[in-house]
């Protein structure tokens, strides 16, 4: 399994808030009602915002260098 | 930047989507996307074909082979491209008014003849594009800007409709069930004939505002609520789930296939001549 980090594409999002009632760990919130991230260590890669997100604005990238 | 999945199979110059805050019609173009992407199409083989309404838009941000046309023609534009390239693995993106209302007939004679095309029906139980109109999908006794006392048509079950109509491959899936409309959608592509999936999203514009149901994260929590798998519900007596929507695979078979019928007329006259 190779690395992955949350990344936003804050440009893309319409504020619709699903990503945030659909993660498990409490890790997105909206603020100024755009999607933002406000406890990263606690995301578990699950991928359920990215899964639903109807505006492809968060996503899990994976990294080059993962193992 | 963006995911992979996206920056490979869409056309990022035309994104974002023109497609309201909450719709679950992104979560279903994402779907069909993913589902091409886990069966690694060939792009250049892959056609996909809309009508008119707001599913319709979905062609214009995929990168593929894309038509856009006609109000309810989908699948007869889609009928002469199978016929003319049987090759391509053509995919028809429609919505509940376009398919099952104006475009009725060229769904059930698609079905008729079993033709290889993949149908993926964003059903939102309502016309978003033109402003909320009640469609043959919108539940009996909801609301839409033209059924202001409540609607007094009954429904149409579409995947009851191309089942007895003659599809091979009859599956719903949900936008809230992601996981799994990503995996009846491989199956429907796979599929050597006529597939349609109803695919349940959600419009929190129209059929939401007009129903107080509330936000789009309510409305994927009702469908979540609303629905049963049918594996599961074959195993409850009916009266346990007799108020729910099923979901899940309701037919998988195998019928010979209307362009590989065709050629072999044309095969039998090459042979003659």
């Amino acid at each position: 399994m190779s690395a992955k980090e949350l990344k936003v594409k804050i440009e893309w999002c319409k504020g619709c808030g699903i990503c945030v009632a659909f993660c498990p760990k409490n890790v997105l919130e909206l603020a100024n009602e755009k999607i933002n991230i406000k406890d990263k260590d606690s995301c578990i890669k699950c991928g359920q915002c990215e899964l639903r997100c109807p505006d492809y604005a968060i996503y899990l990238e994976v990294l080059d260098d993962g193992k | 930047m963006s995911s992979e999945l996206i920056s490979n199979n869409f056309r990022m110059d035309k994104l974002p989507h023109i497609w309201c805050p909450g719709c679950g019609h992104g979560i279903i173009m994402r779907s069909l996307a993913k589902a091409i992407d886990n069966l690694k199409l060939d792009k250049s083989k892959v056609c996909v074909v809309s009508g008119i309404g707001c599913s319709s838009r979905a062609p214009g941000y995929m990168d593929f082979n894309t038509l856009h046309t006609t109000h309810g023609r989908a699948l007869a534009f889609a009928t002469g491209i199978k016929l003319a390239n049987p090759d391509l693995e053509v995919i028809v993106i429609t919505g509940d008014g376009d398919c099952s209302a104006i475009g009725g007939n060229h769904l059930i004679h698609a079905s008729r003849r079993n033709i290889g095309i993949t149908t993926i029906l964003f059903n939102n139980n309502i016309y978003g594009m033109t402003g909320g109109q009640y469609s043959p999908t919108t539940p009996n006794k909801s609301y839409g800007t033209t059924a202001p006392f409540g609607n007094i048509d009954k429904p149409f079950d579409i995947c009851k409709l191309a089942d007895a109509a003659g599809a091979t491959y009859v599956a719903r899936g949900t936008a809230y069930h992601a996981n799994q409309l990503i995996k009846i959608i491989e199956k429907s592509i796979q599929n050597n004939g006529f597939s349609l999936v109803d695919a349940i999203s959600v419009c929190p514009t129209y059929y939401g505002r007009k129903n107080k149901k509330g936000s789009s994260v309510d409305m994927l929590n009702e469908i979540k609520d609303m629905t049963i798998d049918i594996k599961t519900a074959e195993k409850l007596p009916l009266d346990k789930y007799k108020d729910k929507l099923l979901i899940g695979e309701f037919k998988n078979t195998e019928q010979p296939e209307y362009t590989a019928e065709y050629q072999k007329i044309i095969n039998r006259f090459k042979k003659e001549r």
